[in-house]
């Protein structure tokens, strides 16, 4: 495990904005942080990054329990960027990095590396203010990876990004997980999700309400439900076998009750009346529906 | 490196190489030339141009008077009051002036009258007046047939010599009050004007730190007491840095300035009615005591405290600013809510000092202010000039140097709390709470 949270319980006052939330990271994998606005995803980021500490319960980064090393090893963009406008480009990249540990150097060294990557050699002199948004994007990014971080936590990272920077973020952000960087990934865009994570948490209201591998919970969150598209029209007593939940657009969703669904029931059915199949789907949830559907069931 | 050290080092290096600090430290020096060159120039500045007058001498009390500071006396006791009216209106004269007979020689009133359609200028009329007296008094003096010089005789000048009891031997001249006042004024001018300056310039830099959500980066570096004291650190650096400067550039500029305007020793003399013009050799000896009261002053002591609680003083104020600059969101205006409480205390021992110190600077309202260590840094260095017990500025440092401790620390608390909190308008009680939050 790269992160293990255990039984963290973070106030304000009378509010409780984290509510005995406990969950692993797995190392090498893309995690993803979810959950509706106010749920305690920033409270709880606040803690990983060690900017506020739990009141109760303990959080570990790679087996150890967090200090003030650990900053060092964690890189994190907040969904809420900011840099300081009047800086020169390279002097603001370089005292960052310094502040993560990195030695002047060794600063200098890893700065050059990335503005070799993404072809910006000439912005070393430049003000911060004098590039555009998705120019600042970039080098927010950069100030994220420059000290080679273990766990990366990116809030929302591609909000305000443009098709073509979000496809580069992207790549960057595969190609560190690829090399073992961990990666904590909170969004709201829930094809985002689908696309990036294996492993989910999703909080609301200050609780841990589901958590696993995305495989796993779309599966468990499945409702037998098939869709059937055919040329030929179904017998009259189909009505009578299977329980038909709606016909949209020619086509029928079936829904069916467990042991059927794994008995192939329904396939066996439509090949004995020879009914010519065009497309058979079993209808899995996304994550919209899911994140909806979990949300809604533990508002109360 | 350490981290606090970059904190500090960044904080310092962008505002020094700000072109608005470097123009501000430049040019404040040459303002103050500028402001003497004006001083000078203002005191040789005749107002008004030179005016005529016709004196109607209707007694002959007056007689011949000189020409003297832009206004010609001219006798025209010849002539009658109708007349001269009639050469005021032709233009001959800019007025006339009727000196009525003496009723009597012990008269201690007498009016005059000046006959114009054009104002006076006050500074005109006090000359005229001033004048016209001394030359009655002569009348009287010649009437009653009085011995001139004895009469002269007759004026002292007194001041009072304060000398120490206790330390037997240390001369006080009756220049130490003037010189401890002009110098524990100016001390407490810088202080208060450095505290405000610089406290205020901290609470702008966490707003705007706030503001353009750097501070969230920033917070997954560093803890927020180091970014905190780093930047208090930075920016207190930088007012030492411009305090420096300018005290050698205005040494340069002081020890150029005779070479750059002659000061006319005539246009320094105090006006009429001030007492009598100073004698050269007076005045040279007068200066010579003034400098040897400075050279006398305890200067090591001085600067030393005034460091100490300049340090103190701009820690406590500052850390505060910094507390409220956290608390505050976007709009600045709202926040003067929150800024006020700080600044009052700064302003009331300004007051203090300004209305109390001056004239008694030894007072209990002064011992208690100089004590409080809100006002101490401020109240405390005017009064050094004034040699207090030692006791009294032991106990001032000490409470001065803890009190700093505590703010700072108080202010982090405030700090690390208000910087991540956005969107919500904060109250003083409100921030009293986090105080005690975990």
């Amino acid at each position: 495990m790269i992160l293990s949270i255990q039984n963290v319980v973070k106030q304000y006052g009378k509010h409780t904005a984290v509510n005995h939330v406990s969950f692993d990271v797995p190392k090498g994998c893309v995690f993803g942080l979810l959950g509706p606005n106010g749920a305690g995803k920033t409270s709880l980021i606040r803690m990983i990054t060690t900017i506020t500490g739990p009141d109760e319960g303990a959080i570990y980064l790679d087996g150890e329990l967090l200090n003030e090393r650990t900053p060092e090893q964690i890189g994190y963009m907040p969904e809420e960027r900011g840099l300081y406008k009047k800086m020169k480009v390279g002097e603001h990249l370089l005292y960052l990095a310094q502040l993560k540990g990195l030695s002047e150097k060794a600063a200098n060294e890893e700065i050059k590396h990335w503005f070799d990557k993404f072809e910006i050699n000439d912005w070393w002199n430049k003000k911060v203010e004098e590039l555009s948004k998705g120019m600042q994007q970039k080098i927010q990014f950069i100030t994220t990876v420059v000290h080679k971080p273990k766990l990366l936590i990116l809030d929302e990272p591609f909000s305000g990004l443009d098709p073509i920077n979000t496809t580069l973020i992207k790549d960057e952000i595969r190609q560190l997980n690829e090399a073992g960087t961990s990666i904590i990934f909170s969004t709201h865009r829930m094809e985002q999700v689908e696309e990036m994570c294996d492993h989910i948490v999703l909080i609301n209201q200050g609780k841990n309400v589901l958590y696993g591998e995305v495989k796993a919970i779309k599966n468990e969150f499945k409702e037998n439900l098939f869709r059937i598209e055919t040329s030929d029209t179904l017998p009259g007593d189909f009505d009578k076998h299977f329980q038909v939940a709606s016909r949209p657009d020619g086509a029928v969703v079936v829904k069916l009750d467990e042991a059927a669904s794994r008995n192939n029931e329904l396939l066996r059915y439509l090949i004995q009346h020879n009914i010519h199949i065009t497309r058979y789907e079993e209808i899995l949830p996304t994550f919209n529906e899911i994140f909806i559907r979990r949300v809604e069931e533990t508002q109360n | 490196m350490s981290k606090l050290n970059l904190i500090i080092k960044r904080e310092y290096l962008t505002r020094v190489r700000k072109k608005s600090f470097i123009i501000g430290t430049l040019l404040a020096p040459v303002g103050l030339l500028v402001y003497f060159l004006v001083i000078v120039g203002l005191t040789k500045y005749e107002g008004g141009g030179e005016v005529k007058v016709a004196v109607l001498d209707e007694g002959g009390v007056v007689g011949i008077i000189p020409d003297d500071r832009g206004v010609r006396y001219i006798p025209a006791s010849d002539k009658t009051l109708e007349q001269l009216k009639s050469e005021v209106l032709e233009g001959t004269y800019n007025g006339v002036l009727q000196v009525p007979t003496l009723g009597s020689l012990k008269q201690k009133e007498l009016t005059v009258f000046y006959y114009s359609d054009d104002k006076l200028a006050p500074e005109k009329r006090q000359y005229i007046e001033k004048r016209i007296a001394d030359k009655v008094r002569d009348f009287k003096i010649d009437s009653l047939r009085l011995d001139r010089t004895s009469i002269e005789t007759l004026d002292t000048d007194v001041s009072i010599d304060p000398e120490s009891i206790a330390k037997e031997g240390e001369d006080e001249s009756k220049y130490t009050i003037g010189v401890g006042l002009a110098i524990g004024g100016i001390m407490a001018f810088i202080m208060f004007f450095m505290v405000m300056m610089y406290g205020q310039m901290v609470m702008r830099s966490v707003m705007e730190e706030k503001t353009n959500r750097i501070v969230e980066v920033m917070m997954s570096s560093v803890r927020p007491f180091q970014l905190m004291l780093g930047k208090i650190i930075g920016a207190g650096a930088v007012g030492l840095t411009q305090v420096l400067a300018w005290i050698v550039l205005s040494g340069a500029v002081m020890f150029l300035m005779p070479f750059l305007v002659d000061v006319d020793p005539q246009a320094m003399q105090p006006p009429p009615g001030a007492g009598a013009a100073i004698d050269p050799e007076v005045a040279q000896g007068e200066a010579f005591r003034l400098f040897q009261e400075l050279g006398k002053q305890n200067w090591p002591m001085i600067v030393g405290s005034f460091l100490i609680f300049f340090l103190g003083g701009y820690f406590i104020y500052s850390s505060m600013f910094a507390a409220i600059g956290s608390a505050m969101g976007d709009d600045y205006g709202e926040g003067q809510a929150l800024v006020l409480p700080v600044t009052i205390p700064i302003i009331l021992a300004f007051y203090i000092v300004a209305f109390v110190g001056i004239r008694n600077p030894d007072s209990g309202l002064m011992v208690f202010a100089s004590m409080f260590p809100l006002f101490s840094p401020i109240v405390m260095p005017f009064r050094m000039a004034f040699s207090p017990p030692v006791w009294q500025v032991a106990l001032s440092l000490i409470l001065v140097v803890a009190s700093a401790f505590f703010f700072v620390w108080m202010a982090g608390r405030i700090y690390r709390v208000g910087i991540l909190l956005y969107g919500k308008k904060v109250t003083l009680k409100e921030i009293g709470k986090w105080l005690f939050y975990r």
